[in-house]
């Protein structure tokens, strides 16, 4: 069985009939349980990495993850849990999970232009990604798809290697992350139409 | 780069589109939903419906509308219209919308914008404004004055100040209407979205006026909008949200061209 990870970090109705939608049965579950017995693992979130991160940790969550990670599931981060995944965020100074290393850092609103306009904050709206490194997850991804953002954070990883898509605003940060069997991306790909659709099916059927 | 969004605009009432849409494939005119996915599958970057229902007891077909929207579609949407308390957002956005979008009650209560900021994040809270271009005065510094019930009533709050305030308050985005472009078809208010639009660091849709592609390079580029609703122009079949894409990127708009 596919999890979400429920850890009252937003909205989950739209990753759940995203899946639906493509033929997947899942469970919406906040249980460690359930987590550790699943067949692989969807951690969405939207909102702050201080309240998730003390969220997990009330729950276990954190524990759960973390050792699902090491047991070899699949693990597919969206948005938030993206940036959680990472080893620390900026957002309220937040110590995270450290299954990427590096650091979660604020867009700065002074340094983000384009062509010399101010970039707004957050980013918000479509995007494209360009591809670093081939990886199952994004087999059949063309070059002109564009996904959909909202965030006002990004992933930093320390190790290049990790990083297997960029994204340009202002600056070029990394909207796709991935190590060992997470796979992890900033964008929704919930919400990314056909190419997000197609993304979220490969993970389902990927085999790290 | 973002791209810049086309977002139709559904007036929904009791769970029916109420404007004559002339569609010429096998679409129920009449459901948001058949309307809705049309416009997912034709290029729309986002939705907006926007609930006109007038009897309070009939808005939950409203929920059952988004709940069903929300299993169709996979690309962000929002609902406006009725919503006057935290607890309205939340039956919105557990049916499935990713925003909600609040207007006449914000400028009543202010504080419903920071309320629902802190329970499901500012992405999450569109600032509606309808406004009027009154002329300078001492209480309107900006010549824009904060209209409701359809602008029949002014309220005496300066737009750019009003603007300013929702997002301080929370608010992570705005949808700009001037009820004095609405329904011309002649173009989008420049002067208003670009003010607004220049002043606040969220992102604003520019709403009300668009008849053609033109009007809205002209407002996602002097107008400096982020986003441009349109409704009567697709609605009636006048256009696609294709052509007006392929206007846009040929003028130098950067859109999402890829579906």
């Amino acid at each position: 069985m596919i999890v979400i990870i429920d850890y009252s970090a937003g909205n989950l109705t739209s990753v759940a009939q995203a899946l639906s939608h493509i033929g997947f049965q899942c469970l919406v579950t906040s249980e460690a349980g359930e987590i550790l017995k699943s067949e692989r693992i969807i951690f969405p979130g939207v909102g702050a990495a201080g309240s998730a991160m003390a969220s997990l940790k009330r729950t276990g969550l954190d524990s759960a993850i973390a050792d699902a990670f090491r047991m070899g599931k699949p693990i597919l981060g969206i948005c938030l849990g993206t940036q959680v995944i990472m080893g620390h965020s900026e957002e309220n100074d937040t110590p995270c999970f450290g299954i990427i290393d590096g650091l979660v850092r604020a867009f700065q609103a002074e340094k983000a232009t384009e062509n010399g306009n101010r970039l707004k904050i957050p980013h918000m709206g479509w995007n494209s990604v360009v591809i670093k490194k081939e990886h199952p997850v994004l087999s059949g991804i063309r070059r002109d798809d564009e996904f959909y953002f909202v965030h006002g954070f990004y992933p930093d990883p320390d190790n290049s290697e990790h990083v297997l898509g960029t994204t340009n605003y202002g600056i070029s940060f990394a909207s796709v992350v991935g190590f060992e069997n997470l796979f992890a991306t900033q964008f929704h790909l919930e919400k990314s139409g056909r190419p997000g659709l197609r993304m979220l099916e490969n993970f389902c059927k990927w085999k790290p | 780069m973002l791209s810049k969004r086309i977002i139709p605009c559904l007036d929904v009432r009791e769970g029916k589109t109420t404007k004559g849409i002339k569609f010429k494939d096998n679409i129920d005119i009449g459901d948001p939903v058949e309307m809705a996915r049309f416009y997912y599958e034709t290029g729309a970057d986002e939705i907006v419906f926007y609930d006109i229902t007038a009897s309070s007891e009939k808005r939950d077909i409203m929920i059952d509308v988004v709940r069903r929207v929300a299993g169709s579609i996979f690309i962000p949407f929002s609902v406006g219209g009725g919503i006057r308390s935290v607890d309205d957002m939340r039956k919105v956005l557990l049916a499935g919308a990713e925003k909600v979008s609040i207007n006449s009650a914000a400028v009543k209560n202010p504080d419903i914008i920071s309320k629902g900021a802190k329970a499901f994040g500012s992405q999450c809270i569109v600032l509606g404004m309808d406004v009027k271009h009154v002329g300078v005065k001492d209480n309107i510094p900006s010549g824009y004055e904060i209209v409701i019930n359809g602008g029949r009533t002014y309220m005496g709050i300066d737009a750019l100040k009003w603007a300013i305030e929702g997002q301080e308050l929370g608010a992570g985005e705005i949808c700009l209407n001037s009820i004095d472009a609405d329904g011309t078809t002649t173009g989008y208010e420049l002067k208003l979205t670009s003010l607004i639009s220049g002043s606040v660091e969220i992102p604003v849709i520019a709403s009300g006026g668009a008849g053609t592609p033109e009007h809205l390079k002209d407002v996602l580029t002097k107008g400096k909008a982020d986003a441009a609703l349109i409704a009567s122009m697709i609605h009636y079949g006048n256009y696609t949200v294709g052509q007006i894409k392929s206007y846009l990127a040929s003028n130098g708009v950067k859109v999402r061209k890829s579906w």
